[in-house]
Parts: C-alpha cells; sequence; structure tokens
C-alpha cells in the first residue's frame, strides 16, 4: 500500500555560503594577508514544498538559481544554512547510512564510476557498499543492462567509453540499489536527441515500476515535458512557481497565438490590422493568404471573432505559447523585478549551477584567495 | 513503501568482508594494468633504505666495525628491515584526500553508504600485496650481497606479524586523519611534507633511534612515531627481550586505539565542514 507520508517535505529551507573576496593583483594579495574580506553568498531562501511518493518534479531554473544546492541539501552534501527538509523520514544532511542506502544522487556532469576499472567492476562494488543481494543485483542488472541497452558497454573501463554510453552507465549504476528517492541533476545535457528520448523513457520507466520519487532538473524542456506532470520553479533562490505545467503557462504568459490560414482567393482587409491591434492584438505575422496575431487571454475571443467576422478562413488555430516561450518570460520578467537586489545573483562557482561541480580550489581561485575554503585558515 | 526506511541495516562484517574481496580483486587488477607505474614506486620505496644502508655500512667499516652500536652487517640488516616494514606500513591516501577536496571527487563518496577510510585501506593492501612479490627476492638478494647480520630467533618473527600490522594500523589511521587537513586548507601539502620529514627521522627511516640523542628517543617514543616503524623493525633484528616486545605491543595497541578516536572525530568534524561550505 503506497504511503500517504511526503517522500520529501521542505520547509523554509535556505543556504548562505561565505566566500573570500579580494581583488586581483599581488596588492590585494598582501591586504588580504592582514584583513581578509569575505562576502555572503544567498543560494537559497527561505523555499518550501513537498513532494509525494512516486511523483516526478521538473525543478527548474537558471542557472544559478539554485537548483543544485537544493539538491546537493536534499541528497545530505550540504548543510543548510536554516530550514528544515526531511527525506524518507531523515533529515538529509545528517547521513544516516539508511537514509543513503535508499537515495541517489546523478549529476550529468559529474562521474561517479571509476575512470579505470570496467563498468561491470565499478557495479560490483556498488553491490558490496549498497548491501544488495546476490538475487536482486543480477535481476536488476539484468533489467538495466537490457532497458538502458548496455550489453557489451559495462565490460569496458569508463573511459573507453562515449559521453552517452558514460550517462546510461553512470544512471545504471546508481540505481542498482533501488533508490526510493532519486535526484537528477541534468541527466541528458551534452547528449543527442535520440539518447535523449532513450534516458527519459528510461527515467518513466523505473518511476513507474518502483514508485520512487523523482526531482529532475533539465534545460531541455523537452524532459520536462515527457516526465514531469508538476514543476518547481526557482530563480534567484526563491520558489516562484509550484504546479502543473499548464499552470505554468497560465499564470506566466497571459498570451495566446492566433493563427488562420484563408481560404483561396481572399486577401487580409488592411482594416482588419487595425481593428485587432486596437483590440488588443499584436499581429506578429501575415502575408497574403495568412495571419498569427498575439493577444491577451481575455482578448482572444474577440480577436477571433474580428478575424471570422472579417474574412472566409480555411484553417484556425488558437495556440498556447511553447512551455521553452514561458520559462524564457518567467526568468526574464523575474530577472528584471531582481534587477535592484544586490545579492540576488551569485556569482561564484558555488552558486553557478552549471559550473563542473564547484570546489574548494575553484573557490579559491576564483575569488582569489590563498586557498581558504572559508576563510578559516590558509 | 517509499517512506519507511528499509535499509537500515548495520554494516556487518560480513559485509565489510565482501567490500574488501572486491575491492581487493578490482584494486589488484589496476596494480597489473599499470604495473609500470607500480614498480617505479616500489623502486623509490627501495632507493632511499638503500642509500642509507650503504652509507651507515661505510660509516661503520671506517670506525673499525661498529658504529652507535651496530656493525656493517646489522646497519645492513636494519636498512633491509627498515625496507620491508616502511614499504608495509607506507600509504599515500594523505596526498591523495587533497586532491579529491580540491576537485569535488569527495562529493560522490559522501554519497556512499560507507565510511571512505575502507576503501583507500584495500587499495594500499592490494598495492603491498602486489608489491611484495619483487620485494621480498630484492630484500634477500641485497642480504647475501651486504652480508646482512639477522639475530632474529623464532619468538621474534611471530611476535613481528602483530608489531606490523599494528605499525600499518597506527601509520595508517593517523596519516588518514593527516589527510583530512585538506577538507580546511586547500594546499594541505606542505603540512603533509612536514609530517612525511618528521616520520622520517623520528620513525627511524633515517638511521636507528638509539643513535640520536637522548631526548630525540624519548619523543619518538613517547609519540606515534616509533610505533609506526622502528618497533616492528627492532623486533625484527631480535635487538629486543619478550618483556620490551610485549610492553611493545601494548603500548602499540594503546596507540591504534588513540588514532582510531583522533580520526574518527577528526572525520565527522571534515565531514560536516565540507557540507557547510559546499561540496
Amino acid at each position: 500500500m503506497p504511503s500517504t507520508d511526503p517522500a520529501i517535505t521542505v520547509r523554509g529551507l535556505r543556504k548562505t555560503y561565505v566566500v573570500p573576496e579580494r581583488e586581483s593583483g599581488v596588492g590585494a594579495a598582501l591586504k588580504s594577508l592582514v584583513r581578509r574580506t569575505t562576502r555572503e553568498v544567498t543560494a537559497v531562501k527561505a523555499i518550501d514544498f513537498t513532494i509525494a511518493p512516486g511523483e516526478i518534479v521538473g525543478f527548474l531554473g537558471p542557472n544559478g538559481a539554485g537548483k543544485t544546492t537544493t539538491l546537493k541539501m536534499l541528497a545530505g552534501l550540504l548543510h543548510p544554512t536554516g530550514g528544515e527538509a526531511t527525506v524518507l523520514g531523515f533529515t538529509p544532511w545528517e547521513r544516516d547510512r539508511a537514509f543513503l542506502r535508499q537515495m541517489a544522487l546523478i549529476m550529468g556532469q559529474r562521474n561517479q564510476l571509476a575512470w579505470d576499472i570496467p563498468v561491470l567492476d565499478s557495479f560490483q562494488l556498488n553491490k558490496a557498499i549498497y548491501q544488495i543481494a546476490d538475487g536482486d543485483f543480477r535481476t536488476r542488472l539484468d533489467e538495466l543492462v537490457e532497458m538502458l541497452e548496455l550489453g557489451e558497454l559495462v565490460k569496458k573501463p569508463v573511459r573507453n567509453l562515449s559521453l552517452g554510453e558514460r550517462m546510461k552507465c553512470e544512471i545504471a549504476g546508481s540505481l542498482l540499489h533501488q533508490p526510493q528517492v532519486l535526484y537528477l541533476d541534468e541527466p541528458t545535457i551534452g547528449l543527442d536527441v535520440a539518447m535523449q528520448r532513450k534516458i527519459r523513457a528510461f527515467i518513466a520507466a523505473y518511476n513507474a515500476r518502483t514508485g520512487a520519487s523523482i526531482m529532475l532538473t533539465s534545460h531541455y524542456m523537452a524532459d520536462v515535458e515527457a516526465l514531469c506532470e508538476r514543476v518547481i520553479v526557482i530563480h534567484h533562490g526563491t520558489l516562484l512557481y509550484d504546479g502543473d505545467l499548464p499552470g505554468l503557462i497560465d499564470r506566466f504568459s497571459p498570451l495566446k497565438t492566433v493563427a488562420v490560414e484563408l481560404e483561396e482567393g481572399n486577401a487580409v482587409p488592411a482594416d482588419l490590422l487595425v481593428r485587432l491591434e486596437a483590440a488588443g492584438g499584436e499581429v506578429v505575422a501575415h502575408s497574403e493568404h495568412s495571419l498569427t496575431v498575439r493577444a491577451p487571454k481575455a482578448a482572444t475571443p474577440q480577436v477571433t471573432g474580428l478575424i471570422l467576422g472579417a474574412v472566409p478562413i480555411a484553417d484556425l488555430t488558437v495556440e498556447d505559447p511553447s512551455i521553452e516561450e514561458v520559462i524564457e518570460h518567467v526568468f526574464a520578467s523575474s530577472g528584471d523585478a531582481a534587477a535592484g537586489d544586490a545579492q540576488a545573483e551569485p556569482q561564484t562557482p558555488l552558486a553557478d549551477e552549471d559550473a563542473p561541480l564547484p570546489d574548494a580550489g575553484a573557490i579559491a581561485a576564483l575569488a582569489g584567495s590563498a586557498g581558504v575554503r572559508d576563510g578559516e585558515g590558509t | 513503501m517509499a517512506s519507511t526506511p528499509t535499509g537500515a541495516r548495520a554494516f556487518s562484517p560480513a559485509n565489510l568482508a565482501a567490500f574488501y574481496r572486491q575491492r581487493f580483486k578490482v584494486d589488484l587488477a589496476l596494480q597489473v594494468a599499470y604495473r609500470g607505474a607500480t614498480f617505479i614506486w616500489l623502486f623509490s620505496l627501495i632507493v632511499q633504505p638503500l642509500v642509507s644502508l650503504v652509507v651507515w655500512r661505510t660509516v661503520a667499516n671506517s670506525q673499525g666495525g661498529t658504529a652507535g652500536g651496530y656493525t656493517a652487517g646489522e646497519y645492513a640488516a636494519y636498512f633491509i628491515a627498515v625496507m620491508v616494514v616502511n614499504q608495509l606500513t607506507f600509504m599515500w591516501h594523505m596526498w591523495e584526500i587533497e586532491w579529491r577536496v580540491r576537485t569535488g571527487v569527495y562529493s560522490g563518496i559522501l554519497l556512499r553508504p560507507m565510511h571512505p577510510i575502507h576503501e583507500d585501506l584495500v587499495a594500499n593492501l592490494a598495492f603491498k600485496a602486489f608489491t611484495m612479490v619483487p620485494l621480498v627476492p630484492i630484500c634477500v638478494a641485497l642480504a647475501i650481497l651486504f652480508d646482512a647480520q639477522f639475530d632474529t630467533r623464532p619468538m621474534d618473527v611471530v611476535a613481528f606479524v602483530p608489531a606490523v600490522i599494528l605499525a600499518l594500523g597506527i601509520r595508517y589511521t593517523i596519516e588518514w586523519a593527516m589527510g583530512l587537513i585538506a577538507f580546511w586548507i586547500t594546499r594541505a601539502a606542505a603540512i603533509h611534507q612536514l609530517w612525511a620529514s618528521v616520520t622520517f627521522f623520528l620513525a627511524g627511516q633515517m638511521a636507528p633511534l638509539t643513535l640520536f640523542p637522548k631526548p630525540v628517543q624519548v619523543i619518538a617514543t613517547v609519540l606515534p612515531f616509533r610505533w609506526m616503524l622502528s618497533f616492528p623493525v627492532e623486533v625484527l633484528l631480535g635487538r629486543l627481550s619478550g618483556r620490551e616486545i610485549l610492553a611493545g605491543l601494548g603500548v602499540q595497541v594503546v596507540w591504534l586505539g588513540i588514532a582510531i578516536v583522533i580520526m574518527r572525530a577528526v572525520w565527522s568534524r571534515a565531514a560536516s565542514h565540507y557540507s557547510a561550505v559546499g561540496g
């Protein structure tokens, strides 16, 4: 019987990084020996959400929005600065082994399999680390090999695999212990369209078969549209939207697009364009036999009526904008709103969600520090 | 049922043994695959005691056969024993941890439901197992070539086994904990180098501890250094009485306990520090 308790509960979760700050140059380096300046960068500002068992949720936001920081907190890699989270009944950052055995974080830009040894050897190690019973291991391995079409790949060392092959193996390796919560951070990044489709189909099948809860970040809207009924949108560390995809379009894109093809022998009357503009429509394209008008939702019936009354038509479509357009619109408009907020967009690799795994050295190098993680010493 | 913890099993010795077996096989295969690099490492482990052997043997011969209580043949035996014990107790992870922290590799390691010390230990044991094969005949050849004089009794051979295992435990655990300094300091290698230099003197790698001034000997004995290398060497050479051997093994057990407590404390702080500043 499926549980009714949420798999993931997040309340007021916050993360602020303290990063060393220094101008470039030798003078500044010497000055920093005497007086070290640091700066607080808020990556996540008090977000709340819950995710039910078996749910697949798209976690969207532009680079630096706080997506990866949130996932890392929920996977137990990062301690939050404030707030609470419960995943499968555990506090993730306590890193209880029972929690770690039921969770997986897969990062598209990160390699977790051992580089030099055949994939199957890495899988065998995971079997021992996650204490997977022999029978379960064989069954799951066979399933994963078949579903992800791994075949002979598992016999090769990871370094000999292509990016797509490696990603498939990474996913298989991370799922052998059959995690009940799965965080996928850009799982299809850099993959070709066919491979993206395969990975997508596999994620859907894994969810259907195991009832695992999945949080997915992706810059490919096709991933989100194919897999997620629900999306959570985060920007500048703040939760902008939590709901279904059509709702996102309703809320953030108040415009619809009306496109008509005229019957042969008819032309767009000149005064129609003026009347459409007067009704609130914006003519985005027109030729002798076709017309495309974007209009606020409320004005759409009037715009459609004007066209139908003015000229005989062969075809008419009224469309919502594409999800890409909506997302772009959301981020562009909220970006404007946050432009006055000085600390809104952290510029360190720690906060840059797409930096290939930020690390202490990178932060130190970028901040021009002599190699300090958080300003506690050299 | 997704919300019920189902994997709350502790890591049983049998599960841990299964992991060690599997990882050992993999690491041994890697040692074979990269045997060129492995043999270069082995060479560097041999060269340093060999140089000391030649130098001290020459000193002893020039002083009429003995120097500091060791004959030329005993010096040869001492440094051949150092070669073996150092090979059995040395570890490189102190240096590797810094690289892992700097490149973010530790993120993946922290997500695993297993203490990372195990993986490193088994890699270390695989290296030792593989390099022991050429090291033993090399040591036999050197012993013949330099006319090494071992006064080893059967009980010394028996005592040598726990002494060297405990020495490995102490050195490995302390140096692994030293490696964790990299969680706080990005360029921890300088501190590691300092530690390695102090160990070189105080553990008896450069010369037998009896050659040092008394205060230095006391420091080496009070601190863990003697117990990480010199003690098993002294046992193997037959220089200690039965009582001294038993007392020494007792001290080693105490130091291993202290080392484990320190390592665990440092590890839990390092892991939460890593989590606090970003992986």
